[in-house]
């Protein structure tokens, strides 16, 4: 064996680290930086090649450290390597554009996802990997751990202490990776408090802030006006409770973000309560607080709800509810990204959500043609956790009824998508192909952008029927089942109608009429909130609704 | 517990046989009839049965009344040519049967563009048909708490009628808020920002500056009762007279003075220490204003 | 615009409204549906005008599904559609046949 080689340095990271505070030491005074000398301080602080966090989240975006960083000079500041969960600002397509980063690793881009597109056909930009919120969280800890991140808070004092508000979202995870691995945190604020109302992340984890000429945007994302739910959504909603919820005995769960599970939020305290639901399902959720939610809370239904992050206008109602909500001493919402998905995924029996596309072996994608979307998080939650080993009885059920109700040494999420079978006229949901494959083709993937693979969902709700694809035994038979209730899409109408009728036979189809439902009884009158309006009169004048979804 | 209809979720069939006594509406022109508009056929757009608009005649509380009601839904409740005969028709048949009241459920943003010519001089003819329907004695009540709410000539057509209720969410002006952004800018007009929109055409300030009536729930029931109570009160036509045409102007004048600057309903409700008014619940906010007059 | 007429037989035969009977409105995803007496008693009549071109053969699908779900015998429905979903078809004319059923 060697003796230890004295020679080499085992610091180089934390001396890097104080280089880059070195070059930065005229534009900082204490940890504070202004906002006028944010690019300069930028361009002195990053390397070229740097890997970058520039913290955008689902709802919170550090949009001035964006723009101050997309201003920075491409002599100075170039090639740098983008690590972030969501691209939503143009000024993150900018970065590329200019030739400031280079390489990308993200999970979602929604609202850009044109331009990305656009930007990986031109050739513009590398994409590493296209991740779920999880993954992309654990490679920050493993090979994408960044060299300098900027992030967004709502406050720091003095001595740099944050206090993140009710948005925290990604922020822990992303300090974390960075802090304890000699990088340098840079955050934006949107104010200079004397004392904070709580302290989020600690002073000595923090190299400098910034108070930003605006207040950080934040979108909200999962405000649904229940004034826009169909009646062909309420009918899905009724036989997604009727058939599952009450089926399974569904306690601890996860929603999508939809029209159709808002739908379900707001049948809890009306058809939930008739059907005998309440305290038997939706009793713990990993969930935003969706303003749908309210009137099942205020009903009982809802006992517990840790969230990914905040929704605008949800803050007095949250703080005022801290028995169902994690609150800080001060009061306000905690969220949490990290923690939440882990949640969804070893902690729920249920996640549902909706989807654009599905093939017949159940795989659904929310791809389409000349864009790239990313996966987000429903991945992570709408997947079986092969690592579980808690029981629960309904992943028990589920699990019987896989395996056929032989020996199980496994139970098995509950993977539900809810779709209609047509998303407009000539956009059919149920497909023989995805687009998917043809996006990969196009740019070039590794892999078809699948968003729920098939072998996880275990059941199909459409406005004509639920299909149990735990139940099916063959290929064929799971083919049928989605066909069973494809509607008059092409590829419903090429079933076969005497399989589909035996599987409707053994249960595996259940049609509205085999779970008692009454498909003109599917009306709004059944929301326990037909607007807005309505939401704010539940939340006991506690909600505030954003400005853009008032009519009045 | 019966939950409230909303009003405002109703098609206009609905909101008719929900104000009406049940059984005793009769239809003028009904689908039946198939009088659909030749310029939506002659553009390959879809047509409707009733163009938009069902007219015929009912009994409230047991009084006779002429009801005329807007679909929203419909090409925003525009009035093309056949929607618009139909609704002159109504007030000349109340002219020659003269009911207690003509009740006109106004849910329209104006004219159908796509019948531009024959829209305007249909709601001309609007006009001139509810003068004659109110000179001859028979007042015309507005209800006004559609999504759509009364906009344009409907909206000129809507501050004719001799009471105009209205709930929260209806709104009432003459220009639409997305015109006013798209002619003048959004430096004007954020027709984006609902809120401010509400405050500046919505039911609480139309009622504020007097041009409501009535604010009622957005309850079918709501807007029955208010229309009961027109009924019981005996109210005729306003006396449209040259000294309460002059009073009016004259009240114009005064407004256009006073409030020339105002570009948000709640400097108004500042003024009159109403300033939660947007926050209050209907019947809280008509106590209130009933306080201050 | 396109449109078509489709004459299906009946399993039993419909209430049919004393004048025709409007049900639904015609806007963006919907339609309305008009009923009236219809000349023979175990037949129904369809005819469909609609802003969604290429879609005959589902519209007929939809249709014989419902025709041989339902009492039509006698009826006719003459509908005026805006891109309705088969659903929202199927939906609004089992709500037209219940509200006739009701008054």
């Amino acid at each position: 064996m060697n003796a230890p080689d004295n020679a080499r340095s085992w610091n180089q990271e934390a001396r890097r680290r104080a280089e880059r505070l070195s070059r930065s030491a005229r534009w900082r005074r204490g940890k504070e930086v202004a906002a006028a000398d944010m690019v300069s301080f930028l361009e002195a602080v990053l390397a070229p090649g740097d890997r970058v966090c520039l913290e955008g989240n689902n709802q919170k975006q550090a949009d001035f450290l964006a723009a101050s960083l997309a201003a920075c000079s491409p002599q100075h500041v170039h090639d740098l390597h983008l690590v972030q969960s969501v691209l939503a600002l143009p000024e993150h397509m900018e970065l590329f554009e200019k030739g400031i980063a280079r390489r990308l690793d993200f999970s979602f881009s929604g609202p850009q996802s044109h331009r990305l597109a656009r930007l990986v056909q031109a050739r513009a930009i590398e994409i590493g990997a296209i991740h779920t919120y999880l993954e992309l969280f654990g490679r920050y800890f493993i090979d994408l751990t960044p060299h300098v991140c900027l992030i967004a808070a709502q406050a720091a004092d003095a001595a740099g202490n944050l206090y993140l508000g009710p948005n925290t979202e990604d922020t822990p995870v992303i300090v974390e990776a960075t802090a304890f691995k000699s990088g340098l945190v840079i955050a934006q604020v949107n104010e200079r408090c004397d004392t904070l109302p709580r302290v989020d992340v600690p002073a000595d984890w923090v190299d400098c802030f910034v108070v930003a000429p605006s207040p950080n945007h934040i979108e909200p994302l999962f405000t649904r006006d229940p004034a826009h739910i169909t009646e062909i959504q309420v009918l899905m909603a009724m036989m997604a409770l009727k058939g599952i919820y009450a089926e399974y005995g569904v306690e601890r769960l996860n929603h999508g973000i939809g029209f159709d599970t808002a739908a379900i939020e707001l049948l809890l305290p009306t058809y939930g309560e008739q059907l005998g639901l309440k305290g038997r399902v939706a009793r713990h959720w990993a969930l935003n607080p969706h303003p749908t939610l309210i009137p099942a809370i205020e009903a009982g239904f809802v006992e517990r709800v840790h969230s990914f992050g905040s929704e605008v206008g949800m803050e007095a109602y949250v703080a005022a509810r801290p028995d169902v909500f994690f609150t800080g001493p001060d009061g306000s919402l905690r969220s949490n990204r990290a923690f939440c998905q882990t949640a969804g995924l070893y902690a729920c029996d249920l996640f549902i959500g909706s989807t654009l596309q599905m093939d017949l072996v159940g795989n659904s994608s929310t791809a389409t043609l000349g864009r790239i979307t990313g996966f987000g998080g429903a991945p992570n939650m709408g997947s079986d956790a092969r690592g579980r080993r808690h029981a629960s009885p309904p992943w028990l059920k589920a699990g019987r009824e896989r395996s056929g109700g032989d020996i199980c040494i496994r139970g098995q999420k509950l993977v539900v998508q809810m779709v209609e079978t047509w998303q407009e006229p000539h956009h059919p949901t149920f497909v023989e192909r995805l687009d998917a494959w043809q996006l990969q083709q196009d740019m070039d993937m590794a892999l078809p952008p699948i968003m729920i693979y098939g072998d996880d969902v275990s059941h199909v709700v459409t406005e004509e029927g639920i299909a149990n694809l735990l139940l099916c035994r063959t290929p064929e038979e799971r083919a049928q089942a989605i066909r069973g209730v494809a509607g008059y899409t092409p590829v419903g109408r090429a079933r076969d109608r005497r399989l589909v009728e035996n599987l409707r036979d053994r249960g595996v189809i259940r049609r509205p009429e085999d779970l008692g439902i009454d498909v003109r009884d599917a009306t709004r009158d059944l929301l326990a909130a037909r607007s807005i309006k309505d939401l704010v009169r539940a939340s006991g004048g506690l909600y505030q609704p954003p400005k853009q979804f008032r009519n009045w | 517990m019966t939950r409230p209809r909303s009003y405002r979720e109703a098609t206009a069939r609905r909101r008719v046989a929900g104000l009406l006594d049940a059984g005793t509406f009769t239809e003028w022109v009904g689908p039946g009839a198939r009088a659909t508009s030749p310029h939506l056929a002659a553009l390959g757009a879809p047509v409707s049965f009733d163009d938009g608009v069902v007219v015929g005649e009912g009994r409230l509380a047991g009084e006779r009344v002429v009801v005329i009601a807007q679909e929203g839904l419909f090409n925003g409740g525009a009035v093309g040519e056949v929607h618009g005969a139909k609704i002159r028709g109504a007030f000349e048949r109340a002219c020659a049967e003269p009911p207690r009241a003509v009740v006109f459920c106004i849910d329209s943003g104006g004219v159908r563009l796509h019948e531009a010519n024959a829209g305007l001089l249909a709601i001309s003819e609007i006009m001139r048909a509810q003068f004659a329907a109110q000179s001859a004695g028979i007042p015309v009540w507005a209800l006004v708490g559609g999504a759509c709410g009364a906009f344009g000539g409907m909206g000129i057509v809507a501050r004719l009628c001799d009471a105009v209720v209205m709930s929260e969410e209806g709104r009432l002006g003459l220009s639409g808020p997305e015109v006013i952004e798209t002619v003048k800018g959004v430096e004007e007009f954020d027709a984006r920002d609902r809120a401010l929109v509400w405050r500046v055409t919505g039911g609480k300030i139309r009622r504020t500056l007097g041009e409501a009536t009535h604010l009622v729930e957005d309850d079918l029931t709501a807007f029955r009762e208010a229309v009961a109570a027109l009924l019981s009160s005996r109210q005729g036509p306003v006396p449209f007279t040259l000294e309460t045409l002059q009073a009016a102007q004259a009240g114009l004048e005064g407004r256009a003075a006073r409030d020339a600057a105002v570009r948000d309903g709640q400097v108004l409700w500042d003024r009159l220490g109403l300033d939660d008014a947007a926050l209050m619940e209907t019947a809280q906010f008509n106590r209130r204003l009933q306080e201050l007059s | 615009m396109e449109s078509f007429d489709l004459e299906l037989p009946a399993q039993a035969p419909g209430i049919a409204p004393a004048d025709a009977a409007l049900f639904g409105v015609v806007s963006s995803g919907n339609l309305e549906v008009l009923v009236e007496a219809g000349p023979l008693p175990d037949r129904c009549r369809f005819h469909v005008e609609t802003t969604a071109h290429g879609f005959t053969d589902v519209w007929q699908a939809v249709l014989a599904d419902f025709a041989a779900g339902h009492r039509v015998g006698g009826l006719s429905f003459s509908i005026h559609d805006a891109g309705a979903t088969p659903a929202v078809v199927s939906l609004r004319l089992a709500q037209a046949l219940q509200s006739l059923e009701a008054s």
